[in-house]
């Protein structure tokens, strides 16, 4: 498991209150770990902050799965 | 009119996580204050609180227990700890599941003085330093008031009124008041009523202190602070917690077999229509609202045998005791008179509920708790029976809560063993 995935999947497990095995890279955010639109806003929020990445609104609503969001900072980040 | 009794109780007190070991501790005479541990306090008049106490304090509080993991982190304790209070409080009265047709008649009114002011607090903080895009999606709905009885609702599945009482200090009884009305209107047959709050934050300690209402002589021996007509007292300690009641239609009640721990027989409210913090001098407004509720309840003042009192440990005690002399007469007929904010500080939103299930747990144990550090009672309280220090077994049939909040709002109630 990549440093990146590693990193993300610990915050989701913290905000969402899940357990880690849970947190699969397939795992979407709203049909298996629970979320709702405001935890994702939260989760990108979180993502910006670990990584020090900008998530535009647009870029943000196509992230639905742990892999997305992993592979989209793994592309933006400096 | 339909009648309300109570079926059901819950409790998060600085004394205890649950409604017994509450009790057990205010009747035992233990003090919930303490120096701050929430935040550094060092720079504040007032460095005392009666916090509710961390998961490994002997009688601390698990938020785990009754609150999801991501509620918790997105709404404020006041939201968590009248959570828990209401689940303790349906799993009294054994409430817990019920069938949709059932659900449309049990509501919640939980209501709260201040709100979520530590996360307005914090998310300020983080707007002033990292802009608007940090502030948390979750601010607005995990700091509003009516959010205990949303996520009430939403967690057992209540569909009858929904609602949330705001009358700073008096909001508990004003909650249960009201709520009991909703019942004996048919509005609905369970009404989950009462009160929480958590203001131990540095913008609440530093308000209140501003306004000269807390307690600043005693920072060195915080378990002295809080001192209700003591000469030496001089201010509020602030509490935090909740009390939620199950009230529910006497018949209902009955045909279901419940434990009945009361009837809730009177409500009085008034407003003093003076001052936005002082009480009217002559106790006006709060001798109209014991009125109303002892007029309303049929009984007669002699019938009252414990008096729990908004008592803050202010100048405002004595003005309290005197519109209750004026009603009860001087010695009170013989009531016993106390304030517990003496052991759990004020829990503001919270007291009123909090207080008349001491009330009610007075009704069922025949004890009436203490009035803490009564070491010299101010002039005028001669020949009252204020129960200094330790609590008093004796005859309890009929209990009044008298709870008064910022505004000039007052609210009383009259409860009786059934």
């Amino acid at each position: 498991m990549s440093e990146t995935a590693e990193r993300v999947k610990k915050i989701v497990v913290e905000h969402l209150g899940v357990e880690a095995e849970k947190v699969t890279e397939d795992a979407s955010f709203i049909d298996d770990l629970g979320a709702d639109s405001l935890d994702i806003v939260e989760l990108v929020m979180a993502f910006e902050e670990e990584f020090g990445v900008e998530i535009p609104d647009d870029a943000a609503e196509k992230i639905t799965t742990v892999k997305d969001a992993i592979a989209y900072i793994d592309s933006h980040k400096g | 009119m339909r009648r309300v009794v109570v079926t059901g109780l819950g409790l998060v007190t600085p004394l205890g996580a649950d409604v017994e070991t509450s009790w057990a501790n205010l009747i035992a005479g233990k003090s919930g204050a303490g120096t701050i541990t929430r935040f550094d306090a060092s720079n504040q008049a007032c460095t005392v609180a009666c916090e509710v106490k961390p998961a490994d304090h002997p009688w601390g509080f698990d938020p785990g227990k009754r609150v999801d993991h991501k509620v918790q982190r997105q709404v404020d304790p006041f939201i968590v700890y009248g959570i828990d209070a209401a689940g303790q409080a349906l799993e009294d009265a054994g409430l817990t599941e019920m069938t949709l047709e059932e659900s449309y008649r049990a509501g919640v009114s939980i209501g709260s003085g201040i709100g979520g002011l530590p996360g307005i607090e914090s998310e300020s903080i983080v707007l002033h330093e990292k802009g608007p895009r940090r502030v948390s999606p979750h601010f607005v709905h995990g700091r509003l008031i009516n959010l205990i009885s949303g996520q009430v609702s939403i967690k057992y599945g209540l569909r009858g009124p929904n609602h949330a009482v705001v009358t700073a200090c008096s909001t508990g009884a004003h909650s249960i008041g009201d709520a009991a009305r909703m019942i004996a209107m048919d509005d609905a047959d369970i009404m989950l009523a009462g009160g929480a709050e958590s203001t131990v934050c540095p913008i609440g300690i530093a308000g209140f202190a501003q306004a000269r209402a807390l307690c600043t002589s005693f920072n060195d021996t915080p378990e002295k602070a809080s001192r209700p007509y003591d000469k030496d007292r001089d201010g509020f300690v602030m509490g935090e917690g909740a009390g939620v009641v199950v009230l529910e239609e006497y018949e209902h009640a009955k045909a279901r077999g419940a434990k009945i721990y009361a009837e809730v027989i009177g409500y009085g409210l008034s407003g003093d229509a003076y001052h936005v913090t002082a009480p009217h001098p002559d106790g006006d407004g709060a001798y109209r609202s014991m009125e109303m509720a002892l007029k309303k309840s049929g009984l007669k003042p002699s019938d009252i045998d414990y008096i729990n009192a908004h008592g803050t440990s202010t100048m405002a005690d004595m003005i309290e005791l005197g519109a209750t002399q004026r009603l009860f007469g001087k010695d009170l007929g013989g009531a016993s008179m106390s304030s517990t904010k003496s052991a759990i500080g004020h829990l503001l939103g919270g007291a009123g509920a909090v207080e008349s299930i001491f009330c009610i747990l007075a009704l069922r144990d025949q004890i009436v708790p203490p009035t803490l550090n009564l070491d010299n009672p101010d002039e005028g309280a001669e020949g009252v029976d204020l129960v200094p220090h330790v609590a008093k077994k004796r005859e309890v049939r009929a209990v009044l809560n008298n709870s008064f909040g910022f505004g000039g709002t007052n609210a009383s109630l009259v409860m009786r063993k059934i």
